[in-house]
């Protein structure tokens, strides 16, 4: 076995009134790839700052040991000089710039400060190839998808002569596709002899790509295993992530199917902008009372489109169709005859299209329900703090009042008070948009819960997922949806990952 | 006791303000040798800022949506002249010619607000043309020249006081009798408030708190109302300006109108999405704007008594500034009215002490630029503590 590019001994960092990192030890073998996993809060992207140089030397306890020396980073130039670079999950990249001078921002190929266009370009060239990434240099990064952001963003570590490699959450935003172009692509890397850190909470990733893995919880290190040596399964790291056996990672629920209570028929949108591209095509969908309805796809599938063209016309142009609940046909023009009609969005976006993140639990709350406390103009204030306190404690939300900025909370509670919003307002039918997204296993479980309770009181579900686990753990029925169309529909026993992907692929195929 | 300091802490910006200007007062108070808190003084400052205030209530909504509205020195200018033009050349009666003046002004707001909210122009760039049209159409309307006199009903608006009902040489009682009703008032209304949170099960201020808090407010509105009695009492346009911080404060902070204009401010597509109608709520708080630009046009007129094509000029900026020193954030959601009333009484107060002591209006516009700055990086630094 290799010896160790990274070592970092007893790492402890507090912040005021926290101990955010516990004695954390990590080691990372030369050229090998090390998962970093633990949920939200576990002190991964903590560890990682202190690694970086973000958190400079001194404000933490510990060492740090890079290629066998002591390391006492100030910044992270220190760190990258070394060849550690760092990959954020947002991604930052400066959107109307080329690739090229994205690239070298900070780095630039210049005399005396006057840059050397040609070796940029040239570089550049050299270093798309090696990712795999057929674009100009020249390219704006506005112009290309996330994919091909964070392939950008792989190449700028690349250009730092990077030797530890540090990814946080670089799938979260990616479909199955690039995914699967992006982990190959650290195979490769690693081929080369570039070692890295990926920190996911995608398991399956994980278990595909790692050779090591390191289990974070509550600022400690829990362990380290070797995936070869192991045989370790996803439950096994679950297991290790919330320290207790999680048989069942979705909830139980016997379903109570009543009558149709929403039916979408004959459903076309067009792009917003470009009015002669058919978004959503001809989309027939049906949901009963207590019924959670999938709708599975590759991001881009148009899922998010369809839910928020239904919802109140608020996506696209030229909208033709008709939706029907409890079998009459019903108009929602705008957003708010849509809510008055018993529908509600569970934004994919929660920090831009969710939360007024400068509120408070209590505001946002009440925002989309205010009649429900008002009378003759005047919001009674008292009945708003009883009922956001009732559902905070409904939704388990943990904030410190529901005084608390959202802004402070952490992802899983943001989910809760987006949810909390939308069940304020007394909906029939609910659309959860991604409503997982980016929060760790014990919160999931959670929403995963409130969605049965929601179900179970008669409501009706659609829940579009780019997870197939969730899908398939969660849904009685599912639609697929490929290119703007449902390619699809199954029932919850039949379904299974290859059937849903094989709808998926079959309509790319016919496209193509 | 941690309910008191929780209250503090989340209220620290105002009661930070309302210190800030207690201390410029005593400082000016002191340099000016006591003229500053003489009643006619106060008088004076009351009048001297009563256009700037009823501009920075409409200003803080727009600032509470994220934008700034930069016309309304040149609309209010435009306003005055139009009323000029009706009273003094076609001698109109004053309260047709206010009407009508008033209804320009939203006419206006209407106008910038359909580019703003509908077309989506950005709103800097539709104010700061507005600022060009109207101070345009305001020289084109008073043909480059003054005009005036008003009638004298009109300009009793910022020049007259309260009728002394009760009598009482050199001493205006009916102000003191103001005063001590509006006490009652208060005090009813802090009690009526803790009751009602008695009967939510709240937390509320103990009742030795609740006193002191309230004999200190009395005690300052009544020592308030007397040295306007010892002047000539309240002046009319405080009436006008206390109606229209009473209406304000209470559609910003009770009504849903308010909880709208704060969501889209506070995040427009979240807004939005949870069934705010945010192009409508825009274009109101621009009409209401362009009302309130008029009204000060119109005060301002009243106390001038003339329209002038040079009025109005910096108003949009004095006003802006109120609302930031009063503790609005630039980036929207966040200020309150009482926060912009006191901003623009810091500036006003700051003013005046500044000209009592005879310092040159260059460096009067120094330093109010430095506070400026100053308060808005105090607002800064304690967010970015708390954060």
């Amino acid at each position: 076995m290799s010896a160790f590019i990274l070592e970092m001994q007893n790492i402890t960092k507090t912040f005021p009134g926290v101990k955010a990192l516990d004695n954390v030890n990590l080691q990372v073998k030369e050229g090998e790839i090390h998962a970093l996993v633990g949920e939200n809060g576990a002190g991964k992207s903590t560890l990682m700052k202190v690694l970086s140089g973000v958190y400079p030397h001194g404000t933490y306890t510990g060492n740090i040991l890079f290629q066998g020396s002591v390391c006492s980073f100030k910044d992270i130039k220190q760190s990258e000089s070394l060849g550690i670079v760092i990959i954020h999950q947002e991604l930052a990249l400066i959107p109307y710039l080329s690739i090229a001078e994205n690239i070298f921002l900070g780095n630039e190929q210049a005399k005396n400060g006057i840059i050397n266009w040609n070796d940029t370009i040239t570089h550049t060239r050299e270093l798309l190839k090696k990712v795999g990434l057929v674009e100009s240099p020249n390219t704006l990064i506005t112009n290309i998808g996330v994919g091909k952001q964070q392939l950008v963003e792989i190449a700028k570590a690349l250009s730092k002569k990077v030797k530890l490699l540090i990814l946080d959450e670089p799938t979260a935003a990616l479909n199955e596709n690039d995914s699967e172009n992006l982990l190959k692509l650290l195979l490769e890397l690693k081929k080369e002899g570039i070692s890295s850190i990926l920190i996911s909470h995608k398991l399956n990733e994980v278990s595909k790509v790692a050779d090591t893995i390191t289990i974070l919880r509550d600022g400690k290190t829990i362990e380290t295993l070797d995936m070869e040596k192991d045989q370790i399964t996803e439950d096994r790291i679950i297991k290790g992530m919330v320290g207790r056996d999680l048989v069942h990672r979705f909830p139980k629920r016997e379903p109570k199917i009543g009558d149709l209570i929403f039916e979408v028929r004959d459903w076309t949108v067009y792009h917003p902008q470009h009015e002669n591209r058919k978004v959503i095509d001809n989309v027939n969908l049906n949901i009963r009372r207590g019924e959670i309805v999938g709708i599975a796809g590759l991001m881009g599938a148009g899922r998010t489109e369809l839910a928020m063209s239904i919802f109140g016309k608020s996506y696209g142009t030229r909208i033709s169709g008709r939706l029907y609940k409890d079998g009459k046909e019903v108009q929602f023009g705008s957003i708010n005859k849509a809510i008055d009609g018993g529908l509600a969005y569970v934004t994919e976006d929660r920090k831009n299209y969710g939360l007024i993140l400068i509120d408070d639990v209590k505001r946002n709350t009440t925002i989309a329900n205010l009649d429900k406390i008002t009378q003759r103009f005047v919001v009674n204030e008292n009945q708003e703090i009883l009922d956001a306190e009732d559902y905070r404690k409904k939704l388990n939300i943990k904030a410190s009042s529901i005084l608390q900025k959202t802004v402070n909370l952490s992802g899983g509670n943001q989910q809760k008070v987006v949810l909390s919003k939308w069940i304020y307002s007394e909906p029939d039918i609910l659309i959860l948009d991604e409503p997982t997204r980016g929060i760790d296993v014990g919160a999931k479980y959670e929403i995963y819960t409130i969605i049965h309770q929601l179900a179970a009181e008669g409501k009706g579900i659609l829940l579009i997922s780019s997870e197939l686990p969730e899908i398939l753990g969660m849904c009685d029925r599912i639609y697929v949806m490929s290119e703007g169309k449902i390619t699809g529909e199954l029932s919850g026993q039949e379904a299974s990952q290859e059937k849903i992907m094989k709808y998926v692929i079959n309509q790319q195929q016919e496209v193509q | 006791m941690e309910t008191l300091k929780s209250m503090f802490r989340s209220n620290i910006r105002q009661y930070g303000m309302v210190i800030a200007l207690i201390t410029i007062m005593m400082f000016f108070q002191i340099v000016t040798n006591g003229v500053l808190l003489q009643p006619l003084n106060i008088t004076n400052v009351i009048l001297q800022n009563s256009y700037i205030l009823v501009l920075a209530v409409g200003m803080l909504l727009v600032i509470i949506t994220g934008n700034v509205d930069l016309s309304v020195g040149s609309v209010a200018a435009f306003v005055g002249s139009v009323s000029a033009v009706l009273m003094v050349t076609h001698k109109m009666p004053f309260i047709p010619a206010v009407i009508i003046s008033l209804l320009i002004g939203g006419l206006i707001g209407a106008w910038q607000g359909f580019w703003i909210a509908y077309v989506k122009i950005p709103a800097f760039i539709v104010t700061l043309a507005g600022m060009l049209i109207f101070r345009g159409l305001t020289m084109v309307t008073l043909k480059g020249m003054s005009l005036s006199p008003f009638p004298v009903a009109f300009q009793k608006i910022s020049s007259g006081f309260i009728p002394n009902f009760l009598g009482g040489s050199g001493f205006h009682t009916t102000t003191v009798l103001v005063g001590i009703l509006f006490s009652v008032v208060y005090v009813l209304f802090e009690l009526r408030n803790r009751n009602t949170q008695i009967k939510y099960n709240f937390d509320v201020i103990p009742m030795p708190f609740l006193i002191a808090k309230m004999v200190a407010v009395t005690a300052a509105i009544n020592a308030f109302m007397y040295f306007l009695a010892a002047y000539k009492g309240v002046p009319n346009v405080l009436i006008l300006l206390f109606i229209l911080i009473v209406i304000y404060t209470f559609v910003t902070s009770k009504t849903v109108a308010g909880r709208h204009i704060y969501a889209l401010g506070g995040n427009e597509k979240a807004a939005k999405l949870s069934g705010v109608k945010t192009q409508k709520v825009m274009f109101w708080v621009y009409v209401n704007m362009g009302v309130l630009a008029a009204l000060s046009g119109l005060v301002f007129a009243a106390r001038l008594n003339a329209a002038t094509p040079k009025a109005g000029v910096n108003f949009e900026l004095d006003a802006i500034a109120a609302c930031y020193i009063g503790g609005a954030s630039a980036s929207g959601g966040i200020g309150t009215v009482m926060g912009a009333i006191i901003g623009g009484l810091v500036m006003g107060v700051m003013n005046n002490g500044m000209s009592i002591v005879g310092l040159g209006i260059d460096w009067q516009y120094a330093i109010k630029g430095l506070v400026l700055l100053l308060a808005v990086a105090f607002d800064v630094y304690t967010k970015s503590k708390n954060a």
